[in-house]
Formats: C-alpha cells, sequence, structure tokens
C-alpha cells in the first residue's frame, strides 16, 4: 500500500509505449517516495525516462502497470475527469515554453486554474492578484505574454502554478529557455517557495540548476540510477531518502 | 467552467483573428440576410394578394362576352354575342349556387360639379354588384329598387372621386353632371385601395344600370340592354367550380350553342386566380428559403472548417487548460461556445443587412415586403443552431485530447 505519509508514493511504475512493432520501456519499475516540503531535482538525458515520470506524477498520464498515490489517493484508476480535478487542486505545473495563454493579461493568465476550480470572479481577482504579488509582478498584472520578458513569464507562470494553493509544484525544465540570471533568479524563486513549505519536483539535464535541490534521482534507461541527498546553497542537508520517513 | 469566463475567451479568440472570423462568419452573414430578405418579400407578396383577395371580395367569378371570330382571326374579348341584363337575371336566379349576379357597364367620362371636373370611370349596375365586392357605403344610402329600375339621377361615388370634386366637404345631395345628365350624390362609398392592377377603385362613379343605359350610354335601342359584364358572387361554402359549369350551362342554353362549338362568353375566376398567386408566391418564398437555408449550411461548414484549424492552432492551449484543470467537457463547453458566439455574431449581422436589403427593396424597387419578428426570431435561432451543429464536432476533437499529447504538440 501507499504509505500515507508520503506527498508522492510511486510503486513500481512501469510504463511502455507501442511504437508500430516496437514496444518501448520508458520506464521499467520505478519505486519513488518524495515527502512534503521536499525540494527534488530528477535529472537524465533525453529518453531517460524522466519525463514520463513527470507526467505520472503531474497526473497528465497513467502508468501501465505499478502504484501512484498523491497525498494518499490513488491515481491509477481514476477517470480523466477525476484526474483533472486532481492536478487542478494538488498540483501546479511550470513548463520550459512558460505555456500562457497570448494576447491574456498576467492577471487572467493566474486565474486560469481558479476558472476551472469554480472560485467566483471577485475571488479569482483578489488570489491571483496575491499570487503575482508573491512573484513580484503586482503591477504588471495587466502587460500580456508579449509583454513581459522571458524571466517574468516564467514568474506568471509560477504565480499560476501557485494560485490553486497546490501541494505540490512540477517543474519541467522551467529554465530551459532563459539565460543563466534568469534562471537563477527563478531557482532562487523556487528556493524560496520549497523554504516556505511547498514541495517542489524539478525536471532538468543541467547539474547547475539540479544542484539547487536538496535531493537528486538521475534517471537512465527508464530506471533510477541514483538518489542522493545533497547539500544546497542555503540549507542544510535534508534527511529524504528513498525508505520512508522516520 | 464559468460562461463569462469562456465568453471572454471566444471573444478574444475571435478578435485575435478578425478578418478570419470575418470571412468565417460570411456564409452565416449571407444566409441571414437572404431569410429575412426572402421572408420579408415573399410575406409582403401574400400579404399583398390577401389584400387583393379581400379587396375584390370572396367567391367572385366575372362573366364577360366572347370573341367572335371573323374570317379566320379571332377579334378578342367582348366581340362576341353580348351579354345583357337578362343574363345577369337569369344567372341570379336560375344558378342556385349564386348569391348575386350583378350586371355591369362601365365608360370613362367626364363629371362636373360647379367649377370642378373630373374625369372618371362610370358604373352602371345595381347595389347587387357592392354586396358582391364586400363593398360598404361610408355614408348616404344605396340605390332604391324605383331607382334602379326607373333610370333615376342618382349616383353613389368613391372617396377618390369625392375628394376631388368636393374636396372635404359633405358630398351627399350634391349634384354632379355626367355627360350633361344631372344627378344626385345618395351615397358615399368606403375606401378601396388599389387593385390588382395598381388601378385607383376608389375613382368611380355608379349609377343604376337603367340610368346608364338611357341616359348617359345613348346608342340604339336594340343593344341598349348590352352590359359589359357580369360580377357573379357565389354563396358562402359553395363550390366555386359547380357554379361555374352551371352558369356556363344556362349561357349556352340562353345564346343556343351547339355542343360543340365554342362558348361566345369568357368567365373567369377571380378568386382561383388570386389563390393560385397565393400560392405560387408561398411556393417562391419557399424555395428562397431553401436556397437562404442552404447558404447557411454552407456557413456552418465555414465555421467547422475554421474550428478545426482553430483546435489545432491551439493544441498547446488546450493541453495546457487541461493541465491546469480544465475537463474534457470544459473544452467541449469553450470551443462550443466560440462557435456559437460565431455564427450569432454573424446572424446579428444578417439581420441588421437583411432588415437594410429589405428596406433598399420596399424603397427602391416599390415592392410590398413585410419583415416580421418571427423571421428576425428564425434567422438567429437557425444560425445558433448551426453555431452547435457545426462547432460540436470540433469542440468534441478539441475535448477528447490527451494532455500530454496536447502540451507537446508543436
Amino acid at each position: 500500500m501507499a504509505d500515507p505519509s508520503m506527498l508522492i508514493a510511486a510503486r513500481d511504475l512501469t510504463k511502455v509505449y507501442t511504437m508500430g512493432d516496437q514496444t518501448v520501456h520508458a520506464l521499467s519499475g520505478v519505486t519513488l517516495n518524495i515527502a512534503e516540503g521536499e525540494f527534488v531535482a530528477i535529472m537524465g538525458a533525453s529518453g531517460s525516462g524522466k519525463s514520463t515520470l513527470m507526467n505520472i506524477l503531474g497526473c497528465l498520464d497513467l502508468p501501465s502497470a505499478g502504484h501512484y498515490a498523491l497525498a494518499g489517493e490513488s491515481v491509477e484508476s481514476m477517470s480523466s475527469d477525476q484526474l483533472a480535478s486532481i492536478r487542478n487542486r494538488r498540483i501546479g505545473f511550470v513548463f520550459q515554453q512558460f505555456n500562457l495563454l497570448p494576447r491574456t493579461s498576467a492577471l487572467e493568465n493566474v486565474e486560469l486554474p481558479m476558472v476551472y476550480a469554480g472560485v467566483a470572479a471577485v475571488a479569482r481577482r483578489e488570489r491571483a492578484m496575491a499570487a503575482l504579488q508573491q512573484v513580484g509582478l503586482g503591477e504588471r498584472h495587466s502587460h500580456t505574454p508579449s509583454e513581459l520578458s522571458g524571466g517574468q513569464q516564467q514568474r506568471v507562470a509560477i504565480a499560476r502554478a501557485l494560485v490553486n494553493q497546490p501541494q505540490l509544484i512540477l517543474a519541467d525544465e522551467p529554465t530551459g529557455a532563459l539565460d543563466t540570471q534568469t534562471s537563477e533568479d527563478i531557482m532562487r524563486l523556487l528556493t524560496e517557495l520549497n523554504r516556505a513549505g511547498m514541495t517542489v519536483v524539478l525536471v532538468t539535464h543541467e547539474s547547475d540548476i539540479a544542484a539547487w535541490a536538496r535531493r537528486k534521482i538521475v534517471f537512465r534507461d527508464g530506471l533510477m540510477l541514483q538518489d542522493v541527498a545533497q547539500p544546497s546553497a542555503s540549507t542544510s542537508v535534508s534527511p529524504a531518502a528513498m525508505e520512508p520517513a522516520r | 467552467m464559468n460562461t463569462l469566463a469562456a465568453l471572454r475567451s471566444a471573444w478574444r479568440a475571435l478578435a485575435a483573428n478578425t478578418l478570419r472570423s470575418i470571412l468565417t462568419m460570411l456564409g452565416i452573414i449571407i444566409g441571414v440576410a437572404a431569410v429575412i430578405t426572402m421572408i420579408a418579400i415573399g410575406k409582403g407578396a401574400t400579404d399583398r394578394v390577401k389584400e387583393q383577395m379581400k379587396g375584390l371580395g370572396s367567391n367572385i367569378m366575372l362573366v364577360f362576352p366572347g370573341t367572335i371570330t371573323q374570317g379566320g382571326a379571332r377579334l378578342g374579348a367582348q366581340t362576341g354575342q353580348s351579354l345583357t341584363e337578362d343574363d345577369a337575371l337569369a344567372i341570379s336566379l336560375e344558378v342556385p349556387e349564386v348569391q348575386v349576379a350583378a350586371p355591369v357597364s362601365r365608360t370613362a367620362a367626364q363629371v362636373v360639379s360647379g367649377n370642378a371636373n373630373w374625369s372618371t370611370s362610370i358604373f352602371g349596375t345595381s347595389n347587387d354588384y357592392l354586396e358582391a365586392r364586400d363593398w360598404a357605403l361610408a355614408s348616404g344610402r344605396l340605390f332604391e329598387a324605383a331607382e334602379t329600375a326607373g333610370s333615376a339621377k342618382v349616383a353613389i361615388i368613391g372617396q377618390t372621386t369625392a375628394r376631388e370634386l368636393f374636396g372635404d366637404a359633405d358630398p351627399l345631395d350634391q349634384v354632379i353632371r355626367i355627360k350633361k345628365v344631372p344627378v344626385t350624390i345618395v351615397g358615399l362609398l368606403d375606401k378601396k385601395g388599389q387593385n390588382a392592377n395598381g388601378q385607383d377603385q376608389d375613382d368611380v362613379v355608379m349609377v343604376p344600370i337603367s340610368t346608364y343605359r338611357n341616359r348617359i350610354q345613348g346608342g340604339s335601342g336594340g343593344k341598349a340592354r348590352r352590359i359589359g359584364s357580369i360580377t357573379v358572387k357565389v354563396k358562402e361554402g359553395q363550390s366555386m367550380k359547380v357554379a361555374e359549369d352551371n352558369i356556363k350551362d344556362l349561357l349556352r342554353q340562353r345564346f343556343k350553342i351547339q355542343p360543340n362549338a365554342d362558348d361566345s362568353f369568357t368567365i373567369r375566376n377571380l378568386t382561383e386566380i388570386l389563390q393560385a398567386q397565393e400560392a405560387s408566391s408561398q411556393v417562391m418564398t419557399l424555395l428562397l428559403a431553401v436556397v437562404a437555408g442552404i447558404s447557411l449550411v454552407i456557413g456552418g461548414i465555414g465555421i467547422m472548417n475554421i474550428m478545426l484549424v482553430s483546435v489545432t492552432e491551439r493544441t498547446r492551449e488546450i493541453g495546457l487548460r487541461m493541465a491546469v484543470g480544465a475537463r474534457g467537457r470544459d473544452i467541449l463547453a469553450q470551443f462550443l461556445i466560440e462557435a456559437v458566439t460565431l455564427s450569432l455574431i454573424g446572424g446579428a449581422i444578417g439581420v441588421v443587412l437583411g432588415a437594410i436589403a429589405t428596406w433598399a427593396v420596399g424603397h427602391f424597387a416599390g415592392w410590398q415586403v413585410s419583415m416580421t419578428a418571427s423571421s428576425i426570431l428564425l434567422a438567429a435561432g437557425f444560425s445558433g443552431f448551426v453555431g452547435v451543429f457545426f462547432g460540436f464536432y470540433p469542440a468534441r476533437r478539441a475535448s477528447r485530447l490527451l494532455p500530454i499529447q496536447a502540451l507537446r504538440y508543436e
């Protein structure tokens, strides 16, 4: 059974794709626990299975076999509507390409998850404004993505990820489209969020980005190669481990 | 998902591609404008025929003298055996379906009253004619029996004649001269308006048939009882066809026409003609509505096409919306609302254009048009339906995208 004390409890996750007459094992039995409040970097070359894992952890995709429980809820038997609701309530996504709605103000972009959560318009506005202030873009709320820099766009995306008060932020190469200085700003923002108690899972192939996390998991060929705690620039080594805590 | 947010996002998506949206709407715009205009024109034509039928009176038949053939050439209507007042009397007495049969003779003549004069139609007839035409008096009285029989110098005049001769003054008991014959006006007719040929039916002076025969028409005694036509009104609920056949048999008998010879008279069933006109204008309306409906369908296909393009273009947006919690039905609703918005805006523009076109047709071509609220509702309902019907497939396609594939779509 899934460990209820873990935010993410995944056991023997397998994902098999059939491409023509070829079967590809994107994940071949991955067991992974992540506790609340952790800051985890998932590394690996392309094709290592890290993106597949990310999709499954983000409830965007279901495993071919194995079990996955998010915050104690078993996900693998859920309908697509239930998965949508889980994503809406528990997960905030940050993408490499930001994925903001074009020609739409920062404020409305941040409001989007709450639209699907059924939050009333006035409350939506207030909460979106607060989230934008949290990422330091309060006065740019009426700008559309094309009027914002890459770093600012990613901040809007992070505000959008935060606004429904999720338990988990999944960042898929969040700095992949940004320069070094801006990347550092974004990583600092994610670190701050983590320090405030948010669980952050980061997928990257850059080790200097992964170095911001307190736990690093390396993937190769659909298997976990390495799972180590690492000192982060600002915090002591976390006790995060593969084994259930305590 | 909240409808207002969906509407705003639909508006934004449509405004982002203004030209494309307008071109897409064009089909609906033209379709709706066509529906509105065609229905207005068709309705106008039907109304006009109905008015004419009302003006004519119901169940009316006209009997004219027929043609004769002389030296191989047919000489045209009313050259043949004359109808007489006696034929009219015979029809009204011997054909049971007939309510009244009024003899009518007419001529054009100058009418003078004081220093006013006016050229008008002089009708020699009887009260039966007014009954047949459902034509009431505005004031005054009908002819008395003695007047009808005794060549009394009395007249009943139409509204136009009264206005031209007397202005706003009361024409009753005034004396007018028709071809130097002074007659006293005893009645003023109600307004009747134009007939099917656009003639003013109120431009008329009616005198008793005997007065017409003896005092106005002149001519030799032998032809004296000849009349121009007989207006027949068939009783309510009786078959026009049977009445027509009976009148024909009676007249053939009276004129002693051989069984294989042509009729020497013509019976024209005006009600039937107008009914046929009405039916054909209805068929026309229907055909035009079908054409307009087809253009709406084509407009709908345009919407479907552009919505499919839009879904493909915005696959990543759909993926993102799904990632942040949109369910399939939220995406379905969003794209459906977008398609319906597109078609309803097109429909609204089409209604405005249709109204302008209707006005233009009425104003410049002079056709009678009648735009009704129901045709606007029909067009609006139709365009909304087109939006839902043709927007559904693209919207469903969007809603069935898999989030990971949509997010990764390039």
